[in-house]
């Protein structure tokens, strides 16, 4: 019984494998104003995108570094680059990008997955898009889904109407930092009452040492129109630190659905300081899936604001914190209109000293009344040595809201994995049950590539000596 | 033929000695009864005979078919033929009845189950314990009644198919119907291929199984065996007697 538990380490094997950097354009270390006005030079963008990177480079440095969450007083900025232009243009064939760059994807499944079961893919290499492809028939509804750069240009109207609108450049620090470097993301835009079937999936991958990787993702969702978008991260791993500040802004209009599902697996020498936004009209709905993984530090709270009458969303989120992790993690609920409710399915393990952090807020405004909402925070601790912290904050500005709050912090028992083993059922095997059935929930929302992956994550290492 | 064979078996939990010498032979065939007042040690020798951790073996011997018992896993026990209805059955969430019990008949039996032979199997014995199909969906034990979780127990037990099963308490927690229908499926699983031992401090189960030796345990040993007529002498008097001849031999000694 004094034996620890151990659950292995997540096998990172496809994810570190790393490429000779084979660049076009490097910016020079830390951030002035001539490395913005590169940036957006190397980028041919119009004078308003320019001086929106300046002005957002203002608010940036006059901001301080937040301090009310994960300790980011290691994270040393000047030292990172802001701009890696991998040495190719976006493609629309597989064919057509780089060998190392295109194997890179195929270690990662991505074109296998497009293949399959997907209607669009696209991916980022560093800073920029690399690959970019959606089926034909979406393309001839008007769906649109192509990287933020070519939208900045083609769909320039679209994007200045909603560009850094629900996450601006005085939100804090690191969203000044996106608004003045950002680099590539996606950019979907689907017409009133169209529904893409398959779901749609960028894949963003920092291969450059000691990068930032600042995407930017806008999604429309028009009237009636549904989506599923799924975006997967990873980096290998570097012994410098890298920096993740990316973007994304979801509008949902009236009576839209969107699905946007998320498995990050940053190396764990990234600070995964990411923001995101939706905006839900009338009927409108928002589901977010959300996987962390990796990265050092993560600080990552999924908001959705509902702000027509008769919004929902729902966020179901699982969290895995090893050694040397803190991730800190939730989602924020603004109920803004009446009949307005929301779902919160929150998971998080933490094992090897790792330490999960569940950070969430719901607001309801005073005008808000019939608001239902559920929240439910569970964590489970695999050893002595993490640890796992719940923060819910709930602030109620009425009182005909329906509100339930759950929130739970258990370990492995040692019970039950001699119950297990009493079937036959060896250790690492009864402790991977055991785990498996705890994200259970969990891992029925996923993309099933990513469920089997996750699945695959909980491999056991033998340690203890019950028995 | 031999199944399991006890000797001078002693065990400690954190420093206190509980198991004081433990002998008990059980051959296939037979159904053995032990019973004994609270704190007598039963179900202590029940988890010492799975190997739960807590306990710690201090003297003695268990041959186990002819291998050494106390030198395996849990999981090596149960694959050698053991099985243990536990008491208290643990609840894992997010784990199904079907998937639990599927995964265990794969460890114990070496091969996973085909698919259509299992279902027939596992309904077949569902019905024979009055519980509804349902189950084998349900999370294991989550918000199961005292009841349905012993009947789960007795349900894996049929389709594992131990060489020795044996049953800590089985009849606490469980209503009259329930006991009748717990204990007459087990005596139906009984063969001359197995044995079974009942852990128990409840004389009623005795009128749905029929127990070839009846033991008492008091104070960590084995301090009488008989057969159904000790049962009846229990019953009568209670263990007060018993606890004097444990102290008169204490005496002796």
């Amino acid at each position: 019984m004094a034996n620890k538990t151990y659950i292995a380490d997540v096998d990172r094997g496809i994810y570190d494998v790393v490429n000779p950097e084979n660049h076009r354009f490097v910016a020079d270390k830390g951030l002035t104003e001539d490395i913005i006005r590169d940036i957006s030079k190397e980028k041919n963008e119009p004078e308003w995108m320019l001086e929106y990177r300046l002005k957002s480079l203002e608010i940036y440095k006059s901001k301080p570094i937040p301090t009310w969450g994960a300790d980011l007083s290691d994270l040393d900025v000047e030292n990172i680059v802001h701009y890696v232009r991998p040495n190719t243009d976006m493609k629309t064939s597989w064919d057509d990008v780089p060998s190392e760059i295109k194997e890179t994807f195929e270690r990662l499944g991505i074109p296998e997955a497009e293949r399959k079961s997907l209607a669009g893919v696209g991916a980022q290499y560093d800073s920029e898009v690399v690959y970019h492809s959606m089926q034909e028939e979406l393309i001839a509804q008007g769906v649109v889904y192509t990287d933020m750069d070519t939208a900045v240009k083609e769909y320039e109207d679209i994007v200045k109407k909603y560009f850094m609108t629900i996450i601006t450049n005085r939100d804090h620090k690191f969203s000044a930092l996106h608004g003045a470097v950002w680099s590539g993301g996606s950019f979907v835009y689907v017409p009133e009452g169209v529904h893409v079937g398959l779901p749609l999936q960028s894949y963003f991958r920092l291969n450059a040492k000691g990068a930032g990787q600042f995407e930017h993702t806008l999604i429309v969702v028009e009237k009636n129109a549904s989506l599923h978008f799924i975006e997967g991260c990873s980096a290998p791993k570097y012994s410098v630190q890298n920096l993740h500040a990316g973007a994304v802004e979801l509008f949902v209009k009236e009576g839209a659905k969107l699905r946007y599902s998320t498995i990050e697996n940053w190396s764990r020498n990234m600070y995964n300081l990411n923001t995101k936004r939706s905006v839900v009209d009338k009927n409108g709905k928002i589901e977010w899936v959300s996987g962390s993984f990796g990265s050092r530090v993560s600080m990552l709270y999924p908001m959705s604001i509902l702000r027509g009458e008769g919004a929902t969303s729902e966020f179901t989120g699982i969290t895995f914190a090893a050694k040397g992790q803190y991730l800190d993690t939730g989602t924020k609920v603004v109920h803004a209109a009446p009949n307005t409710s929301s779902i919160v399915n929150s998971k998080s393990i933490s094992k090897d000293g790792g330490h999960a952090f569940y950070r969430g807020l719901l607001r309801v405004t005073p005008n808000a009344v019939n608001v239902k909402s559920t929240v439910n925070c569970e964590s489970l601790m695999l050893d002595s040595d993490s640890k796992s912290d719940t923060l819910p904050i709930i602030e109620i500005g009425n009182d005909k809201v329906d509100i339930g709050h759950e929130a739970k912090i258990g370990r492995i028992s040692d019970e039950t994995i001699f119950y297990l083993m009493s079937r036959g059922i060896d250790e690492a095997e009864a402790k991977a049950m055991i785990v498996r059935g705890f994200v259970e929930p969990i891992t029925k929302e996923l993309p099933l590539e990513y469920a089997v992956e996750l699945n695959n994550l909980i491999t056991l290492e033998l340690e203890g000596t019950i028995g | 033929m031999q199944i399991i064979k006890i000797e001078n078996l002693k065990s400690q939990v954190e420093g206190q000695d509980i198991l004081k010498g433990i002998d008990l032979t059980i051959n296939s065939g037979e159904i053995h009864v032990i019973m004994g007042p609270n704190g007598a040690g039963k179900s202590t020798l029940a988890n010492v005979l799975m190997g739960h951790p807590a306990h710690e073996v201090t003297d003695g011997s268990v041959s186990f078919l002819g291998k050494d018992l106390l030198d395996m896993k849990v999981d090596e026990r149960a694959k050698s033929g053991l099985f243990l209805s536990f008491q208290y059955p643990q609840e894992v969430p997010g784990v199904t009845v079907e998937n639990f019990i599927r995964t265990a008949k794969k460890e114990v039996s070496g091969i996973m189950p085909m698919m259509t032979h299992f279902n027939k199997e596992i309904k077949g014995r569902l019905s024979e314990l009055s519980m509804d199909e349902k189950y084998l969906d349900r999370y294991l034990n989550v918000g199961f009644s005292g009841g349905e979780k012993k009947k789960n127990e007795i349900l894996q037990m049929a389709v594992l198919n131990p060489k020795l099963a044996i049953l800590d308490e089985t009849d606490s927690g469980l209503d009259i119907d329930a006991i009748r229908v717990v204990y007459e499926t087990v005596q139906k699983l009984s063969s001359e291929n197995n044995a079974i031992l009942v852990i128990t401090h409840y004389n009623k189960i005795l009128n749905y199984i029929k127990p070839d030796f009846v033991h008492v345990l008091v104070d960590g040993k084995i301090v009488k065996s008989g057969d159904l007529s000790l049962a009846e002498e229990i019953e009568r008097s209670g263990y007060e007697v018993f606890k004097a001849e444990k102290t008169s031999e204490a005496v002796r000694a």
